[in-house]
């Protein structure tokens, strides 16, 4: 799922500072799961954002509510009315739905209200670890299902560099070393001569390096000519 | 003879090869680095010139290399791919050359979050690897990594890196003779101070006949004061020193003069390791006393070939 968090309250009010009618607008998938722009996270905001604003004798007012998902055009059309009603919309949404937002209506006035982080997984509760980078060529059966171009910090294909050390990254303890836990998960299925094979560089033209990207499925797309 | 080089003509000599290190400033008057590199230019065969070491800002490697060859010394310039991707790298080798340098060390470079400007995009286009084999293949298949044909052959002496001291141990070895098909002729490993854990690698790579077909450099750094010691072990990413010489420099009156005689002792003990073709000194901030330590190891005067 796509991770985030929210945006120092500072930043938030900052943002929202010039306006009257701020809607606080949650996003109840990924970021809901992540516990970081869902429901429950839009109503705190919301409630920590007037109590600064009432301390900073600023008026107006902050409404609260959510919407299943901000990526999708259909989900903003079932309140799209509403939303036209504010001066500023404060999304907790990943940059995808903002972006998604001001699309589909280009009248609104949208801030982020989160940082979008990574796409990844809860690898315990309260810890949101990136597994993906979203590179456009996986090479995931190459390396055991360990990413080396995410969770090595030189997106190193021919691992792991000098700066292992006891399975840790040479940025830190707290990141493990990529290429030893593949190195490792090699090892257990009696593979470790996979190694021995140097990995070409890259093609990152799939990856974000080959400009914006675009995916076309001709076979699910509505013929819009006719 | 692949590119001619004094430092490839000492290795093939069969001499006990000795390269120094010299690190560009963090700022364009470069008097100083040209002053160490006359100070010990009798004592090495060539000098390693770094590349923006430990992601900090400096000259770069290729400017400082081009001065050297001006005053008639070699450089083996140091290039990463931390900061250059391979459109920049492959033009950089070219003008290096153009410019009469003839060895290059590949490696991968220490993370940009270790240097003065963390919030810098950090590249990685290729790996170290990569870029061992796409320089080899540039030289002996005339090609660039991209496919396209070079107008004219290029000729240099590559090496890399090797770090006996990182994780996973027995992999290291691994590591080194993938490094070796992917063209290095010359390794220069991390700075030893654990010479047993050294030795076992070294066995390891003598077993697989891999100091036969590299020249195995092993990598020295005079311990200057305790606190030096102390900040290498536990700050400097690779590098492993046992407590029982932080303990041995600790007791010692004179501190320095402890350093240079770990690190003359070390060197004598690297000369009678099988498999061991020479010691690169890396005397960071303290160039200096590299002629000294050169000719305390019986290792001056250098051949003139």
């Amino acid at each position: 799922m796509i991770i985030a968090e929210r945006k120092p309250l500072e930043e938030i009010a900052a943002m929202a500072a010039p306006y009257e009618r701020i809607c606080v607008l949650g996003c109840n998938t990924c970021v809901g799961v992540c516990m970081a722009g869902g429901e429950k996270e839009a109503e705190e905001t919301a409630a920590l954002l007037r109590i600064h604003r009432k301390k900073e004798s600023q008026g107006g007012k902050v409404e609260v509510f959510s919407l299943e998902r901000q990526c999708e055009y259909e989900f903003i059309d079932e309140v799209l009315e509403k939303l036209k009603g504010y001066d500023v919309i404060i999304s907790l949404a990943c940059g995808v739905g903002v972006q998604t937002m001001i699309e589909h209506i280009p009248s609104l006035r949208v801030v982020p209200g989160l940082n979008t982080t990574s796409m990844g997984y809860p690898t315990e509760q309260g810890v949101w670890t990136e597994r993906c980078l979203g590179c456009g060529d996986c090479v995931l059966h190459k390396t055991m299902g360990i990413c080396p171009v995410t969770r090595c910090a030189k997106s190193i294909l021919n691992g792991p560099c000098g700066g292992s050390a006891d399975g840790k990254c040479e940025l830190g303890d707290e990141i493990e070393c990529a290429w030893q836990l593949i190195h490792d998960r090699l090892s257990s299925f009696g593979r470790l001569d996979d190694l021995k094979e140097i990995q070409p560089p890259k093609d990152w033209s799939s990856s974000h390096h080959g400009g914006p990207r675009t995916t076309v499925r001709e076979d699910v797309r509505i013929d819009r000519g006719e | 003879m692949i590119a001619g080089s004094n430092l490839e003509k000492v290795i093939n000599s069969g001499n006990f090869v000795v390269t120094g290190e010299l690190g560009p400033p963090k700022s364009s008057d470069i008097t100083q680095l040209k002053h160490h590199a006359e100070e010990m230019k009798d004592h090495v065969d060539a000098y390693n010139i770094t590349d923006n070491q430990t992601a900090i800002v400096r000259t770069s490697s290729i400017a400082c290399g081009a001065t050297l060859v001006q005053m008639g010394l070699e450089p083996i310039i140091q290039i990463t791919v931390r900061d250059r991707n391979r459109i920049c790298i492959q033009s950089d080798v070219l003008g290096a050359h153009a410019l009469g340098m003839k060895n290059i060390l590949c490696l991968a470079g220490d993370h940009q979050n270790f240097g003065n400007e963390g919030g810098s995009k950090g590249v990685y286009d290729i790996d170290s690897m990569q870029l061992l084999k796409g320089l080899k293949d540039m030289r002996d298949e005339n090609r660039f990594m991209g496919g396209d044909e070079l107008e004219a052959p290029i000729e240099y002496y590559l090496g890399a890196v090797e770090n006996p001291f990182a994780d996973p141990f027995e992999y290291r070895v691994d590591r080194l003779e993938k490094k070796i098909e992917a063209g290095a002729k010359f390794i220069q490993t991390q700075c030893i101070f654990d010479l047993e854990r050294f030795e076992r690698w070294m066995e390891l790579v003598r077993a697989r006949g891999l100091h036969e077909r590299a020249a195995i450099m092993g990598g020295v750094t005079p311990i200057k004061s305790l606190g030096a010691a102390k900040y290498m072990k536990n700050f400097v990413s690779g590098i492993t020193i046992p407590d029982h010489l932080i303990e041995r420099i600790k007791g010692a009156e004179k501190k320095k003069v402890e350093g240079l005689n770990v690190c003359v002792e070390t060197i004598q003990r690297l000369q009678e390791i099988e498999g061991v073709a020479g010691v690169h000194i890396m005397a960071i901030a303290w160039e200096e006393v590299v002629p000294e330590i050169v000719e305390r190891s019986g290792l001056y005067p250098r051949p003139s070939l």
